[in-house]
């Protein structure tokens, strides 16, 4: 790429790239574009990424458990599906410029962000079916809108993923229904799940709009098509009708349906549990980065023999 | 803590039906062709999305650049007369 020589020209690439994003151009990744918008969408991406990773964990934590073999091979295929989507990601944040390795390392070393929702403990079966259905299906709200973002490699990623998490959200509220038709202990299981995970999930569409400081450029360039409250809201609106259907009650007193704005109204979120858990005091994020180092550490072994043996085999074929 | 190799990337491209082009899917990591094959397969087509498949490594592909896109597309620009618009028949002509 052509190393910009004046700020002259470099205001006029920047106009050049305002007026592409107006118009609806995607962005590719040779195309030049604006530092902040790479470090941007960098940030964006990989923390995505990290986010399906980690996203793994909670879930892998009832793999053995699972009530039945049928149970527990839907699961193990909705994690494959997430370590699918994070390579997807990574893939595309690696045309912004940075390593997967590079990023694998940040996470590794606590220095990345990833959603804090997987901070949570999965304590008990039914929280596999919140997860499918609350998680996923927050993440699905999210990823429709990106799937139209203006940066192409983060766009196909999100069409593809979108395509794959139906799957997931539907597994989970099956989960969660089934085991609202069954037994009093079964169903005080289920509930007890709704709210731990309800408000976390909320919490998923990240600050409201006046305390969110990257929107505004996210908006301008395309990369946020809707301000996160607006996401929130319906995300909600779509979740409380399918509560209802199962009998789970929403643990919020001031949930209530406003007809004239056709919105759920709902109670304060706890922005401070947020700003905790982010910050690195949520109730499993040392247990979380501990599990990829462990990940990572014992599939040490597996990757240097793969290196190894395309090695061998290279130097075979030259000698041939 | 870090790997001191990173895998190098392969493209992917899948068919999606017999009888359709091969069409550019996304990348994996991979350290020889072989696994590349292998995560492509696990990675583009979990749910039949493929029934063949090819990688290559992305080192060797050669892209035109963005910012000769004009020049270097601009010969096609000029030939309108590649086109069956291009030319008026008489009315009343069918099927040509």
């Amino acid at each position: 790429m052509d190393q910009v020589q004046s700020s002259q020209q470099l205001a006029e690439l920047e106009a050049e790239f305002d007026r592409k994003i107006a118009s609806g151009h995607v962005i590719e990744p040779k195309d030049w574009m604006p530092e902040r918008y790479r470090k941007q969408l960098l940030r964006m991406m990989s923390q995505h990424a990290h986010s399906e990773v980690v996203g793994m964990l909670p879930e892998g934590n009832w793999l053995t458990r699972a009530p039945s073999l049928m149970r527990k091979a839907v699961l193990l295929a909705k994690i494959q599906d997430e370590a699918g989507h994070g390579l997807y990601i990574y893939s595309g944040a690696e045309t912004l410029g940075t390593s997967r390795v590079e990023m694998n390392d940040q996470l590794l070393a606590g220095k990345a962000k990833y959603s804090s929702i997987f901070n949570y403990p999965s304590l008990n079966w039914a929280d596999m079916g919140a997860i499918g259905w609350l998680v996923d299906g927050a993440a699905i709200v999210n990823q429709t809108v990106l799937a139209k973002c203006s940066y192409g490699p983060y766009a196909r990623a999100m069409v593809r993923i979108c395509k794959e998490e139906n799957f997931h959200n539907k597994q989970g509220y099956q989960i969660l229904a089934r085991m609202m038709q069954g037994t009093p202990a079964q169903r005080e299981m289920a509930q007890d799940s709704m709210n731990r995970w309800w408000w976390p999930s909320l919490m998923m569409f990240g600050p409201s709009d006046k305390d969110s400081p990257n929107s505004a450029d996210l908006m301008k360039w395309k990369v946020k098509l809707h301000s996160n409250d607006d996401l929130r809201q319906r995300f909600i609106d779509r979740v409380v009708p399918q509560a209802e259907a199962i009998g789970l009650r929403i643990p919020d007193d001031k949930l209530k349906w406003n007809p004239t704005t056709r919105h759920y109204e709902f109670g304060e979120i706890n922005w401070d549990e947020f700003n905790q858990v982010i910050s690195g005091n949520g109730p499993c994020n040392r247990l979380r980065i501990k599990q990829r180092r462990d990940a990572h550490e014992n599939g040490r072994w597996v990757r240097e023999a793969a290196m190894a043996y395309a090695a061998k085999q290279n130097k075979r074929t030259k000698a041939a | 803590m870090s790997d001191s190799n990173n895998w190098p990337t392969w493209e992917v491209f899948t068919q999606k039906a017999q009888g359709a082009p091969h069409e550019h899917a996304g990348n994996v990591h991979a350290p020889d062709a072989e696994l590349a094959l292998l995560n492509a397969r696990d990675v583009y087509s979990r749910r039949n999305e493929a029934i063949s498949l090819w990688v290559v490594p992305t080192e060797s592909i050669v892209a035109s650049t963005p910012e000769d896109v004009g020049p270097f597309f601009d010969p096609a620009n000029d030939k309108m007369y590649r086109s069956p618009n291009f030319y008026k028949t008489p009315d009343g002509i069918k099927q040509i």
